[in-house]
C-alpha cells in the first residue's frame, strides 16, 4: 500500500493525482446534477403524458419510453457521440464537433470539451427520463380515481386538477424513487467515460495506468462513491420527512 | 443528411458480428446462472440471524450497489487474476479477459439478484416456514421445498426484468476491450470507418431483442395476476 | 412419565416478558386445552412446546427430549408431534396430495406410494379425499383446515398441538374442524389444543390450563374449571366467553 502517491505530482492538469480525483468527482457530480435535471424534466413530461386521456400523448409518452428502456445505456451513448453528428444537416454535425468545443474551455483540468460534456448529458438525462417517466406515471395512477373527479365535480378544468390535486400528491409519492434515481444517474454516468469524459472511474483508472497503484487508486474512488452515495440518501430522507403529507402515505418517514 | 450509408458493411462483417453476439449470449447465460445462485445464498445470508454471515452478506451487496458497474468491472479485472495467481501460482496472464468479466458479471449480478430474491423470501409468510419445521423438515428442506418456489414464483416478473437489464448491461465489457456484440461493430467500424452504420444496427438488434423480452414479461405478469 | 413436561419456562422479546415461569404437563392420551384473552401468551407457549418458539429459562421436555437443550436434534422431535395452525398454513404452490405426501417423504424416509397411500386414507377420514388433486387456494377454509389436521397426522404423531385452529374460520365452518378434532380426541389422541371453543373444551377436555398476562393462572380438571374456577381473571373471562 502506498496511500502517499495522491500527494505525488501528476504528468498533466498542474495539480497532484489527488487532484486529478477532485477532478474526476467534479465531473462525475457536473454531468448527473445536469442530467437529472434533463431526466426530471423531460419524464414528467412523458410520465404526465401517458395518464391523459390524449390517445396520441399516451402513445408517445409510451414509445419514448419503450425506445430508451431497451437499448443498452452505452449504445445510447454513442449513438449520441458518433452517431448523431452524423444524421442530422451536416454543417450542425461539423458545429457540434468543430465549433461548439471552442464556444468555452471547460474548467477544472477537464482535458475533454464541451461536446463529450453536452452528449453525455444528453444520453444520461434523456435515457433517465424513461425510468422517471414510469415512477411519475404509477404515482399518478396510485392516486385515488375520486381525487381526478371531486377536482372536476368543482369545476376545475383537468389541467387544473393536474396542477392543483393530482401532481401535489404524486410528486410526494415519487420523491423516494427519485432519490434513487439520481444515484442511478450518479452511476451510470461512469459510461461517459467511452466517449472521454473524464469523471471519477475513468480519472482513478487513468492514476492506476500512470502509477501502477491499481488498489490504491480504485479504492480511493470506490470510497468517494461511497460516501456521496451515503450523502445523498441522508439528504433525501430529511427532504422526504419535509414534504410529507400528514397522515398519508407511510414511506413518506419520520414516525 | 449528411452523407450516404453502406449498408453492406454489417454483411460483410456478419461472422465477427455472429461471434460478438456468441460473446454476449455466453457472458449472459453464465452471470444470470451465477448470478442468481449466488445471489440466493446471499439473500439467505443476509436473513440470517447469525451476525458473522448477515453483517458481510450486507456489506458486500450495498457496496457493489453503491459503485458504478464500470467501477465494479475494473475492480474485478483487476482482481481476478491476481487471486487466481495466487492460488494456482501461475502467472496473471492464466487468466483471460473473458474469464475476468465473467467473475465481475457473476459478482455485481448476485448482489442485484440478492435484493430481489431477499425480497421475495420476505414475501412468504412465517407461517409457511413454521408449518415445515413443524412437520420436522431442516432448515433447507423449508427453503428449498416451502420458501424458494413460492419466492422465485413471486418474484418470476421482476427476476425477468432484471435479465432483460443484464443482457443490455453486458454491453459494458466494452470497457475492457472484450469483443462483445458492441465490441464487434465497434472494432469493425473502426476497420471501416462505418461506426454510424454498424452503431445503428446494433442499437436496433438490441432494441428488438429486449422490446420482445420485456413484452413477453409483461404477458407473463399479466397471466401469473389472473392465475392469483 | 408425561407425553410434554413444562417446566418454570420464561420468555422475553426484548424488555418483555411473554412467558413468565409457565408449569404444566400432558399425559399419554390426555386433552388439554389452553384459553385465555388475546395476548395472554398461550399461543406462544403451545410454539414453544415443539420449538418453534425459542424461551430463555426453564425446561420443556417431550416423549423424554429436553426440546431447548442446545444438542437436541429439533426436526427429529418436530417430525414427531403435529402442529395444526390458525391459518392453516398450507403450502400454496403444491397439490393437497402433495402437501400431505412431502414431509412423509423427505423427512420420514417413506416411498412416495407408501406416503400416497397414507395421505389418502387421512384425506378420507376428514372427508376430503374428492379434493386430493386440487389446490390449496382452491378450497374454502374449512376444507384446508382438515386437510392440514391430516397433514399432521400423516406423520403418525405421538401428540398433537392445535393453535387456535378454528379462530380465522367463517362461523359456519367452524363445526367441519371441531368434529375431526373431537374424534381424534375420543381415539385417544394425546393433545394440546389453544382455543376459545368452551364447548369443545366440555365436551372432550380432561384439563383447562387458563392463562393471561404471561402467566398460567389455572391448571385444573375440567369440571373444577366450569364448576368453580378459583381466580376472578378466569371467571370474568368466561362469563365474556360464554356470553358471546
Amino acid at each position: 500500500m502506498d496511500w502517499k502517491i495522491f500527494l505525488e505530482q501528476a504528468p498533466s492538469g498542474g495539480m497532484t493525482y489527488l487532484g486529478w480525483l477532485w477532478s474526476g468527482l467534479f465531473w462525475t457530480l457536473a454531468v448527473s446534477a445536469c442530467a437529472w435535471v434533463l431526466a426530471f424534466t423531460v419524464g414528467s413530461v412523458v410520465g404526465i403524458a401517458r395518464t391523459t386521456p390524449l390517445a396520441w400523448a399516451r402513445a408517445l409518452g409510451t414509445a419514448y419510453v419503450e425506445l430508451f428502456r431497451n437499448i443498452p445505456l452505452l449504445v445510447q451513448m454513442f449513438l449520441w457521440y458518433f452517431v448523431m453528428p452524423e444524421v442530422i444537416p451536416k454543417a450542425w454535425g461539423d458545429w457540434l464537433k468543430q465549433d461548439m468545443p471552442n464556444l468555452l474551455t471547460l474548467p477544472f483540468a477537464a482535458q475533454f470539451s464541451l461536446w463529450e460534456f453536452t452528449a453525455a448529458v444528453l444520453c444520461l438525462g434523456l435515457y433517465t427520463a424513461s425510468r422517471v417517466a414510469e415512477q411519475v406515471r404509477s404515482g399518478i395512477q396510485s392516486l385515488p380515481r375520486g381525487q381526478v373527479a371531486a377536482g372536476l365535480a368543482m369545476g376545475l378544468t383537468l389541467p387544473q386538477v393536474y396542477r392543483h390535486v393530482t401532481l401535489p400528491m404524486a410528486y410526494r409519492i415519487v420523491i423516494p424513487p427519485m432519490t434513487s434515481e439520481f444515484l442511478t444517474i450518479f452511476k451510470n454516468s461512469s459510461t461517459a467515460l467511452t466517449i472521454g469524459v473524464l469523471e471519477l472511474t475513468a480519472q482513478s483508472r487513468q492514476i492506476s495506468e500512470y502509477t501502477f497503484k491499481t488498489f490504491e487508486a480504485f479504492t480511493a474512488a470506490t470510497l468517494i462513491y461511497i460516501v456521496i452515495t451515503m450523502t445523498v440518501i441522508l439528504l433525501m430522507r430529511t427532504l422526504e420527512r419535509r414534504v410529507a403529507v400528514p397522515g398519508y402515505i407511510a414511506q413518506g418517514g419520520g414516525h | 443528411m449528411g452523407g450516404e450509408f453502406d449498408w453492406t458493411v454489417i454483411w460483410k462483417y456478419r461472422e465477427a458480428l455472429w461471434d460478438g453476439m456468441l460473446t454476449s449470449l455466453k457472458l449472459f447465460a453464465i452471470a444470470l446462472a451465477g448470478g442468481i445462485f449466488f445471489g440466493t445464498l446471499l439473500a439467505l445470508a443476509r436473513l440470517s440471524s447469525w451476525k458473522a454471515l448477515s453483517l458481510p452478506a450486507a456489506g458486500f451487496v450495498n457496496l457493489i450497489r453503491a459503485i458504478p458497474f464500470i467501477m465494479a468491472i475494473f475492480w474485478f479485472y483487476f482482481l481476478t487474476p491476481m487471486i487466481v495467481s495466487k492460488f494456482t501460482g501461475q502467472q496473471g496472464e492464466a487468466v483471460g479477459p473473458f474469464t475476468s468479466a465473467v467473475v465481475a458479471f457473476i459478482m455485481v449480478e448476485s448482489a442485484y439478484y440478492s435484493e430481489i430474491i431477499r425480497a421475495g423470501i420476505q414475501s412468504i409468510p412465517r407461517g409457511q416456514p413454521a408449518a415445515a419445521y413443524a412437520l420436522g423438515m431442516t432448515y433447507w428442506q423449508s427453503m428449498g421445498h416451502i420458501v424458494l418456489p413460492q419466492a422465485f414464483r413471486n418474484m418470476l416478473p421482476v427476476m425477468l426484468t432484471q435479465a432483460v437489464i443484464l443482457f443490455q448491461d453486458t454491453s459494458l465489457v466494452y470497457v475492457v476491450a472484450l469483443k462483445d456484440f458492441l465490441g464487434a461493430a465497434s472494432k469493425a467500424g473502426q476497420l471501416t470507418g462505418r461506426i454510424v452504420e454498424l452503431y445503428l444496427f446494433v442499437a436496433v438488434v438490441f432494441f428488438i431483442l429486449c422490446f420482445a423480452a420485456s413484452w413477453g414479461v409483461k404477458r407473463l405478469q399479466a397471466r401469473l395476476a389472473v392465475a392469483r | 412419565m408425561a407425553m410434554i413436561e413444562i417446566r418454570n419456562v420464561s420468555k422475553w422479546y426484548g424488555a418483555f416478558q411473554v412467558l413468565k415461569d409457565c408449569t404444566s404437563r400432558v399425559e399419554k392420551g390426555e386433552v388439554v386445552v389452553v384459553c385465555g384473552p388475546s395476548g395472554s401468551g398461550k399461543s406462544t407457549l403451545i410454539k414453544t412446546v415443539n420449538g418453534l418458539e425459542p424461551f430463555q429459562q426453564g425446561e420443556i421436555v417431550v416423549n423424554g427430549t429436553s426440546v431447548g437443550a442446545a444438542k437436541t436434534n429439533l426436526p427429529k422431535v418436530r417430525a414427531q408431534i403435529g402442529m395444526v395452525f390458525q391459518n392453516f398454513e398450507l403450502f400454496p404452490h403444491m397439490s393437497i396430495t402433495d402437501n400431505l405426501t412431502l414431509a412423509q417423504v423427505k423427512v420420514l424416509g417413506r416411498t412416495r406410494e407408501a406416503a400416497v397411500e397414507k395421505g389418502h386414507k387421512l384425506l378420507e377420514r376428514v372427508g376430503l379425499l374428492n379434493q386430493k388433486d386440487k389446490y390449496p387456494g382452491q378450497l374454502s377454509g374449512g376444507q384446508q383446515q382438515r386437510v392440514a389436521i391430516a397433514r399432521a397426522l400423516s406423520m403418525d404423531p405421538i401428540a398433537m398441538l392445535f393453535d387456535e385452529p378454528t379462530s380465522a374460520l367463517d362461523p359456519e365452518m367452524i363445526n367441519e374442524v371441531l368434529d375431526v378434532m373431537v374424534e381424534l380426541a375420543r381415539e385417544g389422541m394425546t393433545m394440546m389444543v389453544v382455543t376459545h371453543e368452551m364447548g369443545f373444551a366440555r365436551k372432550v377436555a380432561h384439563r383447562v390450563v387458563f392463562m393471561d398476562h404471561g402467566q398460567i393462572v389455572e391448571d385444573c380438571t375440567k369440571d373444577e374449571f366450569f364448576g368453580t374456577p378459583r381466580s376472578e381473571r378466569a371467571q370474568a373471562f368466561l362469563s365474556k366467553i360464554l356470553h358471546h
